[in-house]
């Protein structure tokens, strides 16, 4: 919980996530235009656009859900090239929550959370429950480690991938729409996890909808449009003092 | 909920019971218009007609041990053909004097089934019990050893063959099946195409000309002095034919996992072959619990066919023992025994298939 440095500016050393000129296509559809980024160690981004601007693509891209065509994408030191060794190692460091959840529906909640840890990372069995258990405290939903996922709510599900992840210790978390498929009254349950992790220094990219957990936890915002970063500033200035037309037109849309 | 609302909650009632007592499923079922009670009672008749016959054929004017002169003078069954000649039927050709060895045999793979059946055994030690079996099982028939006289394959015949056949067909036909399943979906244009081009070959003949290629066609390919056993090679051709079904009924339960299940996978950092043994595999084989099934009870039926290879299947040793002077004219009974037999295998394959359904149930 205590305040460590987030900030971009104080830890000064190579980025975590680099991305240089990066482009990609479906077919002929050019969906990510150009795209160069550094994530630093600790930081919190929150990726924003309208839906089709290429933000989902974006973080895919990130641990080769997606292939890029051109320019280059280095995670932790290793970059994503047609290596699959080197892919499942980026993998492995980078973990992902989706919109739809996604988990394993043929194995129990404590069954998903160690599948990883027991057969990527070759932790012993004992061990990896031990560490999921403490995770799902964490998530505030151990009771339920028992169970399928087919019997939980969409909120417990979101914050038991939220575990899974967690449970490989990765060094950058990518959300993709994490609250887009909950009720309403369910968006808060894993926004706090979300913010708890956020408070303990983790690396995050979240795409979202959610502006309030932009403005609370976001080091940086970036807004999206037709596959290009059009603008990206801290989250004071993002909402306060939008630079571009496009931006504008979507805060006023969202907000 | 209930108790945010300010109306006073509602108590919990119980569903409205549509019918009252055995009458009162009849009155509303059966005798509900007076056309419905004419049909019923018409049914009945019809019922009546048939089945008196049936009985008093069946069992009040049969005989069910007796010699066979005694029942030239009945007018109903001759069930008698059955315990007469049940060393025959069942073990065709094994030499009298060691038929306890395929029956023990049988026995052993009973109980070896048996056990497999609760998913609570399916750990590792159940591969090296079926390991053990086997190697027994394989003992008793073949003999040589403890004073067991040898007896060759050509002399398997009856129940046995029929089971084995059967069962090993299914046991490895499975797994072959899910690779080439694996394979038509693979993105290496090599192995994809094989593995079409052996599943669609398969699939357009039937399994009679696999049978006449395996024991005609197949040893005039053999370097001289090479034989590969007959039965073997029956049973070869039976797991081929019975695999390309496999793997199209596979394949379907491998298109049913949405995309969400691989990327989640992949997001773990699990490799190809992890993600399709843990997450995937297991998911889409229980969706084709009921078609496999299916196949692997017609893939029981179809060893039948092994007769016309000269292979003495429990059908032929009947069909045998039917062509004997003495027991001429009795195949209604001998059949129908058969259709009993054949019929309880079957049954307990798909209510197996069911329990098993419900026992991978996760609640999805």
């Amino acid at each position: 919980m205590s305040e460590q440095s987030h900030s971009p500016q104080e830890s000064a050393e190579h980025p975590i996530i680099e991305v240089i000129d990066m482009h990609k296509w479906y077919g002929d559809f050019h969906v990510l235009k150009d795209i160069s980024l550094q994530v630093q160690n600790g930081e919190r981004i929150v990726i924003c656009g309208p839906s089709g601007s290429g933000k989902s693509t974006l973080i895919r891209c990130i641990n080769r859900l997606e292939e890029h065509q051109k320019g280059r994408i280095i995670v932790d030191g290793t970059e994503l090239t047609n290596d699959i060794k080197n892919i499942e190692k980026v993998r492995a460091e980078v973990g992902m929550v989706f919109q739809h959840f996604n988990l394993f529906p043929h194995l129990t909640i404590l069954e998903n959370l160690t599948l990883g840890p027991i057969w990527v990372r070759k932790t012993a069995k004992k061990d990896a429950e031990e560490a999921a258990m403490r995770y799902l405290e964490k998530v505030k939903i151990a009771e339920q480690a028992k169970k399928f996922p087919g019997q939980l709510s969409g909120g417990q599900q979101q914050r038991v991938a939220i575990a899974r992840s967690l449970c490989m210790n990765p060094k950058v978390m990518l959300f993709d729409e994490p609250t887009s498929a909950l009720d309403p009254e369910m968006i808060k349950e894993v926004l706090d996890v979300m913010i708890d992790l956020a408070e303990e220094g983790m690396t995050m990219l979240v795409v979202t909808h959610e502006m309030g957990f932009a403005k609370s936890v976001a080091d940086r915002v970036m807004f999206m449009d037709e596959g290009q970063i059009v603008e990206q500033n801290n989250p004071h200035d993002f909402f306060d003092n939008p630079q571009h037309e496009r931006t504008k037109l979507f805060l006023s849309q969202i907000l | 909920m209930s108790d945010l609302m300010t109306n006073p909650p509602i108590e919990q009632m119980k569903p409205p019971r549509r019918t009252v007592g055995v009458t009162g499923w009849l009155r509303e079922n059966l005798f509900n218009t007076w056309f419905n009670s004419v049909l019923t009672l018409l049914t009945l008749y019809g019922i009546w007609l048939l089945f008196v016959p049936l009985v008093r054929w069946a069992f009040v004017d049969s005989l069910w041990f007796s010699s066979a002169e005694a029942c030239r003078d009945i007018e109903g069954a001759c069930w008698s053909i059955i315990p007469a000649n049940v060393s025959f039927i069942f073990f065709g050709f094994f030499p009298d004097g060691q038929q306890w060895r395929p029956l023990l045999t049988m026995l052993l793979l009973f109980a070896l089934v048996f056990y497999s059946k609760d998913s609570k055994h399916w750990k590792r030690s159940l591969v090296i019990y079926w390991t053990l079996g086997l190697i027994v099982m394989a003992t008793l028939m073949y003999g040589g050893v403890f004073g067991m006289p040898v007896v060759e394959t050509a002399q398997w015949s009856g129940f046995p063959l029929t089971l084995m056949l059967s069962l090993f067909g299914m046991v490895f036909a499975y797994p072959l099946g899910v690779l080439l399943a694996l394979g038509r979906r693979s993105r290496l244009p090599a192995i994809k195409s094989l593995c079409v081009v052996y599943i669609e070959l398969i699939r357009g003949v039937p399994l009679i000309s696999l049978l006449f290629m395996s024991s005609v066609m197949f040893p005039l390919f053999l370097p001289e002095g090479v034989t590969i056993d007959k039965v073997l090679r029956a049973q070869a051709a039976i797991i081929l034919f019975t695999a390309a079904y496999i793997a199209e009924v596979v394949r379907g339960g491998l298109q049913a996992i949405p995309r969400g299940q691989y990327e989640a996978a992949d997001s773990l950092g699990l490799g190809y072959g992890k993600t399709m043994r843990l997450i995937i595999l297991p998911q889409a084989l229980k969706i084709v619990i009921p078609p496999s099934v299916g196949i692997l009870i017609s893939a029981f039926k179809d060893t039948s066919l092994v007769v016309i290879i000269a292979l003495y299947d429990v059908l032929k040793t009947t069909q045998v023992t039917l062509s004997n002077p003495q027991w001429m004219g009795f195949s209604r009974e001998a059949y129908l025994f058969l259709a009993l037999l054949y019929f309880i295998c079957c049954y307990l394959m798909s209510s197996y298939s069911r329990k098993l359904e419900k026992d991978l149930h996760t609640g999805h």
